[in-house]
Parts: structure tokens; sequence; C-alpha cells
């Protein structure tokens, strides 16, 4: 015991004494945090719209002002011809234009129905989509506002936004980002460590020692493991008083979870370490390869249940997925243990594994 | 110029060596290219539905057939009460919840209003606000029809039709955005990436020390350095439209001619940005992580995801201070919407800007003697 806490003051002081890599390990998700947390939001606002067409009667009008007064849209002052709306799209300046046709009131009241078009520039479907939902909802909001007498039934719906009343957009991305950037660096600062003791030839000199092979692996983790869980209680402080996220679930099983899955890391980034011979090519392993999948994978950029089949299995072996829904539930929706013990139990059973297999083939190499 | 021709020799050589590196550099376009545009389509395509019928009247059962009948949503059941329909939302297994109130029907006669509720799961904004927009709708359309059908009430005003086209890509499929964006990616990698660990390799195991003590001129070991990684990397970005025609069918509506003079530069410009790096750097770990954490800021940041209209204003600038965002948005526009020179000219000039800043920088930085 005595022994092991020797080694582990010993990985201290490497730890403590590189700055610029105890820089990056606090520096980066910290910044990247509040980065992301504040950039990222699925919300798309400040699009930049034209009108078309007629805009003199009362009815386009009323639209118009009621389109400018929404948050989403920047529209432009003057009114658009058809024939300019490609040249505006191929020079970036107007995302969408809502084309009013002549007599649109006239139209409306008389002959029963009006028809608007909405032409988006489809080379950002996802801007195009939102645009046509948005101004879909605007121009029906107004049409019931004018059609006519209180009489009759009216139905009203009360629309609430559970987890989420201010309408934080990018809420979804702030456990992402959590979970994306623990996994990455703790797997990538301990796959380092170990095989830069190999590189510089100084692990041969540890496992002739009499201290037991298993025990360098667990006193290179562990001061991984505690500064990392500094590091997570930094990112929490940020993400609640600078990205104002409140945490509604229970801080311990917060913590409880998180070691659990800085232990997964460690055990990848243990496993990388001794499938590899060199610094670069962990890194590589640990920062390049992984970075893509992990961004993809986990679940908060890119929506899983749109991808093909194969790739929803892929992601059943990501461990950051699994973080990612205990953190959302814990955090954002304030749930219990009842709630996450199946990812708890998915977390686990891939730590047993990375485990055994990191420590054979650690065995091995002797 | 006989010396510089010797260090390209000299670097050819090396990444010929590097059986490693050659694998990377022209796997990558391949494998990302087919990942990527089949793992990013961002269409909300169900939005699951519970439904809570307090009421259990004709009015409601029809009310929320209208819901079903729609086709917008997954009904995945008709919990008994708002707690046990709370617990799908916990799980995950429903975005959004319909609740309509006791005695809704009896109620609607004698007061001629009643609300019903809609709770959607808002953690994932884009689902909830889609979801209880088309709730919202169908529930009005249903509100008209009832008071069609038992008062005669016709809406004072007709309907709006909207009609709606997506220019350049009718259907809106996601891949005509990402494609484009991937290719981009792709230089940033291997331009940034890969510049940034060569120089620090050498410095690391020493040889630099050799290097600058022969009468090789600054500016002629940084081209020597740079012009296999540039070489290589308009092969990878070559390939990648390659790539794009053939399993895709996208290729360029705009001159290819614009789009080479964009990468070219833009190649230029971050291989200067992996020079900064290294130059800063004493060892390839520290230039990796370095490297690394400026990447997720270019990767997420730069329009490849989210839209960069939508940030906050400091954000947006520092993403319009990164060059990739300036080559994403050209490059998409050259492709997709055959943009010409006019169009883009501004942006040609802020890349140039970038090329002539981070590569004066990277060599005013570097040092012979150390």
């Amino acid at each position: 015991m005595k022994q092991l806490l020797v080694f582990i003051r010993k990985e201290f002081y490497h730890v403590f004494r590189d700055r610029r890599t105890l820089l990056i390990m606090f520096g980066l998700p910290v910044v990247q945090i509040i980065l992301f947390g504040f950039a990222l939001s699925s919300e798309v606002r400040n699009i930049h719209l034209a009108i078309s067409g007629n805009t003199d009667d009362a009815g386009s009008r009323q639209i118009v002002s009621k389109i400018r007064s929404s948050p989403y849209f920047i529209v432009s002052e003057k009114t658009i011809g058809y024939g300019e709306i490609e040249a505006s799209f191929r020079k970036g300046d107007l995302k969408a234009v809502l084309v009013f046709p002549n007599g649109f009131s006239n139209d409306l009241q008389h002959a029963g129905s009006a028809t608007v078009q909405i032409i988006t520039d489809g080379s950002d479907p996802n801007i195009a989509k939102t645009v046509i939902n948005y101004l879909t909802s605007i121009l029906t909001a107004w049409q019931s506002e004018n059609s006519g007498p209180a009489a009759g039934y009216r139905i009203i719906p009360e629309v609430r936004m559970l987890y989420n009343e201010e309408g934080n957009g990018s809420l979804n991305f702030i456990p992402g980002v959590m979970a994306l950037i623990l996994m990455i660096v703790c797997t990538a600062l301990t796959s380092v460590s170990v095989v830069r003791e190999k590189e510089l030839g100084t692990m041969e000199v540890l496992l002739v020692s009499p201290f037991k092979p298993i025990w360098v692996l667990v006193a290179k983790a562990v001061p991984y493991l505690l500064l990392s869980l500094v590091n997570f209680a930094v990112i929490l402080f940020t993400a609640s008083y600078i990205l104002n996220v409140a945490i509604k679930g229970s801080i311990p099983l917060l913590f409880f979870t998180t070691t659990l899955f800085i232990i997964t890391c460690l055990s990848l980034g243990l496993l990388i370490s001794n499938a590899t011979s060199s610094q670069q090519t962990a890194l590589l392993l640990s920062l390049m390869v992984m970075m893509l999948p992990t961004i993809i994978f986990t679940g908060f950029m890119m929506p899983l249940e749109n991808m093909p089949l194969p790739f929803q299995w892929i992601s059943n072996v990501i461990p950051s997925r699994w973080y990612y829904l205990i953190i959302k539930s814990v955090m954002l929706k304030g749930l219990g243990i009842a709630h996450i013990w199946k990812e708890i139990l998915v977390l686990s059973g891939m730590t047993v594994l990375l485990l055994s297999v990191a420590l054979r083939k650690f065995k091995t190499t002797l | 110029m006989k010396v510089l021709l010797f260090i390209l020799k000299k670097e050819f050589r090396q990444i010929r060596r590097n059986k490693s590196i050659l694998l990377m550099m022209f796997m990558m376009p391949v494998v990302q290219l087919i990942i990527l545009p089949l793992a990013m389509d961002f269409d909300v395509k169900s939005v699951n539905l519970v439904v809570v019928d307090n009421d259990h009247s004709s009015t409601s059962q029809k009310l929320i057939s209208a819901v079903v009948s729609s086709g917008y949503f997954v009904m995945k059941g008709e919990p008994a009460s708002y707690k046990e329909a709370l617990g799908y939302i916990e799980e995950g297994s429903a975005d959004i919840i319909l609740e309509i109130p006791p005695s809704f029907d009896k109620m609607l006669v004698r007061e001629s209003r009643q609300p019903v509720a809609i709770y959607a799961d808002a953690i994932n904004g884009t689902k909830a606000a889609i979801g209880s927009s088309y709730l919202t709708g169908i529930i009005k359309s249903y509100n008209n029809d009832l008071n069609i059908h038992r008062h005669g009430i016709q809406p004072s005003i007709g309907n709006i039709d909207i009609t709606y086209t997506n220019w350049f890509n009718p259907l809106g499929i996601y891949k005509y955005n990402v494609v484009p964006a991937v290719l981009v990616l792709l230089l940033t990698l291997i331009g940034g990436y890969i510049t940034a660990l060569n120089i620090v390799r050498e410095k690391e195991i020493g040889t630099i020390e050799q290097i600058n003590v022969t009468p090789v001129k600054k500016w002629q070991f940084i081209i020597g350095k740079l012009t296999p990684f540039w070489i290589i990397g308009m092969t990878v970005f070559s390939i990648g439209l390659l790539v794009s025609a053939l399993v895709y069918g996208i290729t360029p509506k705009g001159s290819l001619g614009i789009l080479y003079a964009f990468a070219m530069v833009y190649l230029v410009a971050i291989m200067g940005f992996g020079l900064l790096i290294s130059t800063y750097s004493d060892n390839q770990v520290q230039a990796m992580f370095v490297a690394f954490f400026f990447m997720m800021i270019f990767m997420l940041m730069s329009g490849f995801f989210t839209s960069t209209d939508s940030m906050p204003g400091w954000a947006k600038v520092i993403s319009e201070l990164t060059p990739v965002t300036h080559f994403i948005k050209t490059d998409r526009m050259i492709i997709l919407k055959a943009s010409e020179w006019k169009d883009v000219q501004k942006e040609f000039l802020y890349l140039v800007g970038f090329a002539v800043f981070l590569n004066g920088w990277a060599i005013w930085n570097y040092r012979k003697t150390s």
C-alpha cells in the first residue's frame, strides 16, 4: 500500500511538472464548454429574408410586420424582384424569399383562398426547412387571429416546454460537449503517459522493480482520475454559473457516474497505450481517429435515430453515448438512479471488458 | 533553387517511408466522405407522441384520431394520467404529450372554449418546436371543422395556401450540404495537423539542429517542408471531388478553376497555421494537443454543423476569424449554387490575407538558433 502511494506520488510529479499539458487538461475543457455552450445551438436565428411581390394591401402588410417582429428573421427593407432572387442566393445575401401574389387580401376575402410562395436557398437544407416551419406558423397564426367572429367553439392549445422553459437552444449540446471532451482528454492523456515511459525506456525499470506490474498501471491511472474529477467539477461550475444551466439532479449521483465514465475512458487509454509503441501513434489514435466517431456517435450533434442501422449499432459501443444519456437525464431532467441503471450497467460492462483486455495485453508485452 | 530541390527530395523520401501517414492521408478522404454524409441527417422524421385523454368523449376521440391520421406523429401509447405520460418522456420514448382535460366536451359546449395541454421535451429544441407547432396546427384545423359541423360557421377569411420550393436542392437532402464541407475538413486535417507534427518531429529527434547548421535558408527549409504536403493535400482534394462525383453524383456546378484557386490558397493558409503551432511547441504531444484544440473549434464553429448566422455576435466574430469558415462557405457556394467570381472575391481576399498572415507569423517565429 505504501509502495502504491509512493508510485502515485511519482505520477503526480510527472503531471504537475508538465505545465503545458496541465494547462491543456484544465484550460481546454473549460474554454470549449464555454465556447460551444454559447455558440452551438440547434436553433436557427438571424435568417436573412426578403419579401417579393405585392405588399400594398392590408393583409400582406400585417404579415410582413409580424415577421419583422420575430427574432428569427432579418427582413430586408426593400422588396425584391423575382428575377433578382437567384443572384442574391448565389451571393449568399439572402436565405429565403416570401412571395405575395397580387391582390392577396382580396383573394383571401372573396375567393376563399390565396397562395403565398416561400422560396429558400436549399443549399443549406436545415435553414431552408426551418424557414418554412417558422413562416408557416407565423402565417397560420395571422390567419387564425383574423378569421373573424368569436362565435363557435375555441380549443386553445397551451404549449409548455418541459425541462427548458426559457427555450435555451444549446441545452442539448452542453452534456454532449461534456461527454465528448472528457472522453477524449482522459483517453489521450492516459495513453500518452504509459507510452511515454515505454518510449523513454523507463517502463523496463518499473517492471523489473518488485512492484507488481498491475500496480504500475493503477498508479498511472489514479492521478488522471482525480484530476479529471476536479476537471469535471470545474466544468459543472462553468455550466451552472456561466452558461446558466440549472443542475436539476443529485450532484453525488453525477459525480458517481462521472467517476465510472472516467474509469472507462482511462481503461480505453490504457488499452491504446498497450497496443502502440510511440506517443505519436497513441495520440493519433486517441485524438484524431477517435474525434470524429465520438462527435458523430455520441448523438448530440446529429440525431442517431436518422442514421443507417449499422451506424446505430456502432453507436452502442461508444462510451460517451451512454454517458451523454446519463448526464442528460440526471443534470437536465433531474431523474434518479432508477432511470439510468441500464446506462450505468453498460458503462460498467465496458470498463470491465476494456480493463481485462488492457491487462492481458500489458502482461504479454513484458 | 538547387538547395530547395534537395530539401524537397529529402522530404518526399521521408513521407514515402512513413507508410502509416500515407495510408491515413489516402484513407481519410474515402472514409470521411462515406461516413459523414450518411450520418448527418437532421430531418425531424418522426415525433413520438403520447395522449392522455381524461374526457373519453367522442369529441376527444375524434381530436385524437385527427392527430394520429395526420401522419406526423408516432403514437406511443395512451397512458391514464399525466404522471404516467411523463414517465414516457423521462425514459425518452416519447417527445411530446397531449393532455385533454376532463369533461372537455361538456365544458366546450357550456363555455365554448376549452384548453388542451401540450407538453414537449424541450431539451431537444428543434423537435419540441416542430412537434408542438404541428400539433397546434392540427388542433386548430380540427377546431375549424368542428365549427363547420356543429354551427355551420365558416371562417371569415379564406385559407392561405403555402407553397414552397427549395432552390439548388429541391428535396432538401442533407448530403448536398455535407459533402462540400467534408472536402474542406479533409484539407484542414491534412494541412493543419500533419504540418504541425512534421517540424516538431525534427525538433524532438534533434535533426533540426543539423539542418540549422547547414547553409539552408529559413524560407528554403520551410518551403521544402510545406510543398510536399501541399501537393498531397491537393491530390487528396481531387480524390475527394472524384469520390463525391462517383458516389453522390455531386459535381461542382460552378467553375472548377475558381474552386481550385480557393483550395490552393486555403491549403497554404491552413498549413501556415500548422507551421505556427509547430514553431511554438517543443514536442509532438504538445503540438497534437494544441492542434486538436483548434481543430475542434474549427470543426464545431465553422458552420459545418450549425449555421454561423444563428450564433451570438462574439461567437460569429471568432468563427469569421478562422479560415475554415470562409472556405466552407465558398466551397458550398461554388459547388452547389454555381456562384461566380464576383460573388466570392471578397472571401478569396480573406483567404489570401490568412495565408500571408499565418505563414508570415510562423516564419518570423521560426528561428534557426535555439
